[in-house]
């Protein structure tokens, strides 16, 4: 939808006040889990996004996008940290028609905690017996 | 559309990155629905359940190394990144200087102090809470927007106290030059640091095996000759890796991809150990065949375990 980015798009000169900073980018390492860290960028539709995420990085950015890229229903996916020096972290998502880009997302997130509990649980149990044959 | 059967040299392409002389191919994962035609990479908790497996080769208290079976680069990479960014650990913050009197700078032991690391017991620590930093300007006092911090208190803030003096060792031999032998506490070890607990910490930290204490605890912090005192009190918090290093729980962590060794062709009688002393023992292994057997092509002996081939 290039004409609906044209309408967000303003000249340098008369683009609006940056945001005063919140502090809550993490950089003094302090992340409040009740602030509101995921914001979606302008120019969004239902089957086409972009996300921005306070202080997160490769770590969720690329497991996120793997988990992502996984869903069949989803067109394409990606992440990128647009400045290094800023503590934020965007994800691109595109769908199909017939679902939308927050199911996509939300869908992504419980991927990726399924999978980290089974890798817990299997982590753990090969762990413990590696442990008790240690021993024996 | 019925998936096409993949071809051997395709499964090698999905399954090996090529680390060349001057490039780096097959880098990316292609797993991922759409990218073969016919084929499903539909992310299924049951599949991944399935095909995988964790194997552990060693587990030390300082050292450990496993196999992660069947899991994304990108995932395996969260989990270093995790270990080495986001895993909250206790070190010192501030260090107030009574006295010292060492040849130790006291801005220097305090950096030294700070990346001591320190444990405790676990439930303790995860009891404990994270304090908000306190970011000092250039005249020392705290500034003004950090009144977001909630100071010290017995939840968020453990005290440790390094008090030693250094003085001449008494009954001494003439000519003695040995300085261990010649003083006492000549060195000041991260052993030398005392827990204080506050408040309820003495519940969260019991005696005599719970109490917040260094790691490893001959880590050389200074030395001293006699009359030199160095008197300390010192404020650990919680912190993680991505803020400081010093918070960090791991010297390291590293994951890598596995190499391939493709045999060629047999190697037979001699060669072949020449060939297995090559590399790293258990690389290789060798296998005792009849001469009848080194005829034949496609014997039982040239099946390999993808990295390593018998003879």
């Amino acid at each position: 939808m290039p004409t609906a980015i044209a309408d967000e798009d303003y000249p340098m000169h008369n683009a609006p006040e940056a945001e005063a900073n919140t502090g809550i980018s993490g950089e003094d390492g302090f992340i409040d889990l009740n602030d509101q860290r995921i914001r979606v960028l302008p120019g969004a539709s239902e089957t086409a996004a972009s996300f921005e995420f306070e202080s997160e990085d490769h770590t969720l950015g690329n497991a996120l996008r793997y988990m992502i890229m996984k869903n069949p229903e989803v067109e394409l996916c990606g992440y990128s940290i647009p400045h290094p020096s800023e503590a934020k972290m965007n994800i691109r998502i595109q769908t199909y028609e017939g679902t939308t880009v927050y199911d996509a997302l939300e869908k992504g997130f419980d991927d990726l905690m399924g999978l980290c509990d089974v890798v817990t649980e299997k982590f753990t149990a090969t762990r413990d017996e590696f442990n008790s044959k240690q021993k024996a | 559309m019925a998936p096409e059967p993949i071809s051997p040299e395709d499964a090698r392409r999905r399954k090996i990155v090529g680390v060349n002389a001057e490039t780096v191919t097959n880098v990316t994962s292609t797993d991922f629905p759409g990218h073969h035609p016919g084929e499903d990479h539909t992310w299924s908790l049951e599949k991944f359940t399935q095909n995988f497996s964790v194997q552990y080769h060693k587990n030390h208290p300082h050292d450990a190394v496993f196999s992660l079976i069947g899991l994304d680069a990108s995932i395996a990479n969260a989990f270093r990144r995790i270990l080495i960014a986001e895993i909250p650990t206790l070190a010192i913050e501030q260090v107030f200087v009574h006295n010292n009197t060492s040849i130790v700078h006291d801005e220097v032991l305090a950096a030294r102090l700070g990346l001591v690391p320190l444990t405790g017991k676990l439930e303790g620590l995860n009891w404990l809470k994270f304090r908000k930093k306190i970011i000092n300007d250039d005249t020392g006092d705290a500034r003004e927007d950090e009144k977001r911090d909630d100071g010290a208190t017995d939840t968020n803030t453990v005290v440790l106290k390094l008090q030693i003096e250094c003085k001449w060792a008494e009954g001494i031999r003439e000519g003695e030059t040995d300085p261990e032998k010649l003083y006492v506490n000549s060195n000041v070890y991260a052993r030398h640091m005392v827990f204080e607990p506050q408040g309820n910490q003495h519940k969260q930290f019991p005696e005599p095996d719970g109490i917040v204490r260094p790691v490893n605890p001959d880590i050389l912090l200074a030395k001293l000759r006699p009359g030199q005192v160095v008197d300390l009190e010192m404020f650990a918090i919680k912190g993680i890796g991505a803020d400081h290093a010093k918070f960090s729980p791991v010297a390291t962590a590293t994951y890598r991809l596995l190499p391939t060794i493709d045999i060629m062709s047999p190697i037979l009688g001699n060669d072949a150990g020449i060939f297995a002393r090559c590399f790293t023992k258990g690389v290789i292994g060798l296998e005792d065949i009849t001469e009848e057997e080194s005829g034949m092509v496609g014997g039982s002996w040239r099946e390999g375990r993808g990295r390593r081939r018998r003879l």
